[in-house]
């Protein structure tokens, strides 16, 4: 198996370490319904076939990627940094009491 | 019915070996059964030997998408222990520990079960303190556990590196006696033969390509051999539960698919007498009867659902047994194989009714299911029988994580890789 890392281009599975499922979406942190927490720690998707997932390059340039790669044939299918998801990037930052 | 015996085999030398029967039939599904077991592992097997036989319900179904046994029972490294440090671990390995000690006789097929022990090695001291930490929780327990020193180690395994120079130098173990190996394909191949005799239809080369509910109810499967009803329907698919469950409409459940390789070398004289593992990284051995060193380590690391792996686990078990047993460097390897791992989010297993009424599910065995084959077996068919939990199974339920219940004998949280 080998990941064509954005930064360094194609390299060998050894130089990778394999994350987690990409699938699953933090709650909100005011989220207070103990079963989605619980959905989100414990229950995964576990697709046969094509898998989003974290991989870090970090025997490379350490960036963390989103890999979409099939389980059964091991072919990677994409490979794109891992970046903020949108929802928590455009979300409006806290305000901050100022000091006194 | 033909039994095995000595008898038998004298009288089958002097005929030809034309007196033994078909070791079980072909049936042809029937339209209804009071349980089904989708699985035609060791532990689906198992499952419908001990209904039959400990809850008297014969009118059983085992359904196998391929031919009985070529699952995970047929690809692992055999190895049998009770070694755990966690209470509910510790009881339901015992169990299994135990039956395994009659199964030869109980099912009248020679499993091949050899108590050979156990020894982990360690190679610092606090490992070996740890070590003895799990050797007295056991012996609380009354499971036999031995502390090894370095000198136990040299005459346990000769032909290990003991030297002070080697990169993890050995400072003791921790030895299971009473542990030790039986030959997995006889263990599926003697509950299947066993269940048969008590009337359970083993029907192979039926995949099951969906449920049939009334509401929320399993009532029955539709397999690539038609239709098949029961008021049970039981899981038992190891490394496919998730996607098993996916057909039945459940899509999350607190499994991943792992690949974990195996590898075998030519046949040796014997210079391994028991079953080790290696605690400087993560490797464990044992050689067969015919002579070749069994091993595998670690699993792969990423989902997968491929029954083959990639070659950096191969190096790094490879270089991890020459480490331990520099002389076996030229030894050439026979073959490799992987299997598919249902790694639970704690590291143990799951024996449990529904999620769904009518069903029932045993799953999550990581890699140490086929230890579990004969425990797992009684406690999901009195699952399936009773419609409550056997007392050692008990803790197992898959509402454990919600309940914040986790079994996690190495303490690694809900990471299925790292288990």
């Amino acid at each position: 198996m080998r990941i064509n890392c954005p930064h360094c281009g194609l390299r060998d599975v050894v130089e990778f370490t394999y994350a987690c499922d990409a699938n699953r979406q933090r709650p909100n942190l005011d989220v207070t319904d103990v079963s989605e927490w619980n959905a989100f720690v414990f229950d995964r998707i576990n697709t046969r076939g094509e898998h989003k997932e974290f991989w870090q390059h970090n025997h490379g340039c350490r960036a963390h990627l989103i890999v979409v790669r099939n389980t059964v044939s091991h072919e990677i299918l994409s490979v794109e940094l891992a970046k903020q998801p949108l929802a928590l990037a455009t979300k409006t930052p806290r305000k901050r009491t100022a000091a006194k | 019915m033909a039994e095995y015996s000595a008898f038998q085999l004298l009288k089958n030398a002097f005929n030809g070996n034309t007196g033994w029967k078909q070791a079980w039939r072909k049936p042809n599904p029937k339209p209804n059964y009071d349980v089904i077991i989708v699985g035609g592992g060791g532990h689906g097997l198992a499952t419908a030997y001990y209904l039959a036989k400990e809850f008297g319900i014969k009118n059983v179904a085992v359904v196998e998408k391929g031919a009985l046994g070529q699952g995970n029972v047929g690809r692992n490294t055999q190895a049998i222990r009770s070694n755990y440090l966690l209470p509910e671990n510790q009881h339901f390995y015992e169990l299994c520990m135990n039956m395994w000690e009659g199964l030869s006789q109980e099912l009248n097929y020679n499993v091949m079960f050899s108590q050979r022990g156990v020894l982990n090695i360690a190679h610092h001291p606090a490992q070996l303190d740890q070590f003895a930490r799990r050797g007295n929780a056991m012996r609380l327990n009354g499971i036999d556990a031995d502390l090894y020193s370095r000198a136990d180690v040299a005459k346990a395994l000769p032909g290990i590196d003991m030297s002070q120079t080697a990169r993890f130098p050995i400072y003791g173990g921790l030895m299971q006696k009473s542990a030790g190996v039986a030959r997995h394909d006889a263990v599926a191949w003697g509950y299947a033969r066993a269940a048969d005799r008590l009337g359970v239809d083993l029907i192979e080369n039926a995949e099951v390509l969906d449920f049939i509910k009334d509401g929320d109810s399993i009532i029955g499967v539709k397999t690539t051999r038609g239709e098949i009803h029961a008021p049970k329907v039981a899981i038992a698919v190891a490394g496919s539960t998730s996607e098993v469950m996916r057909r039945a409409g459940i899509d999350k459940m607190p499994i991943e698919s792992h690949v974990l390789q195996a590898f075998v070398t030519e046949s040796l004289k014997p210079i391994i007498h028991t079953v080790a593992t290696y605690g400087g990284g993560h490797l464990y051995f044992s050689q067969t009867d015919k002579g070749s060193i069994l091993f595998g380590g670690d699993i792969d690391g990423y989902n997968s659902w491929a029954q083959r792996g990639n070659l950096p686990v191969v190096e790094d078990v490879m270089s991890e047994m020459v480490t331990l047993f520099p002389g076996l460097a030229r030894v050439r390897l026979l073959r490799s194989w992987g299997g598919i791992m249902d790694m639970s989010m704690d590291g143990s297993p799951i024996i449990t009714k529904g999620p769904l009424p009518g069903m029932y599910l045993n799953c999550g065995w990581c890699y140490g299911g086929f230890k579990a084959t004969p425990g797992s077996g009684l406690c999901f068919a009195h699952t399936i029988a009773k419609d409550e939990p056997h007392l050692k199974s008990a803790p197992f339920t898959l509402d454990r994580f919600a309940r914040g219940y986790a079994i996690d004998d190495k303490g690694q949280g809900p990471t299925p890789k790292w288990h």
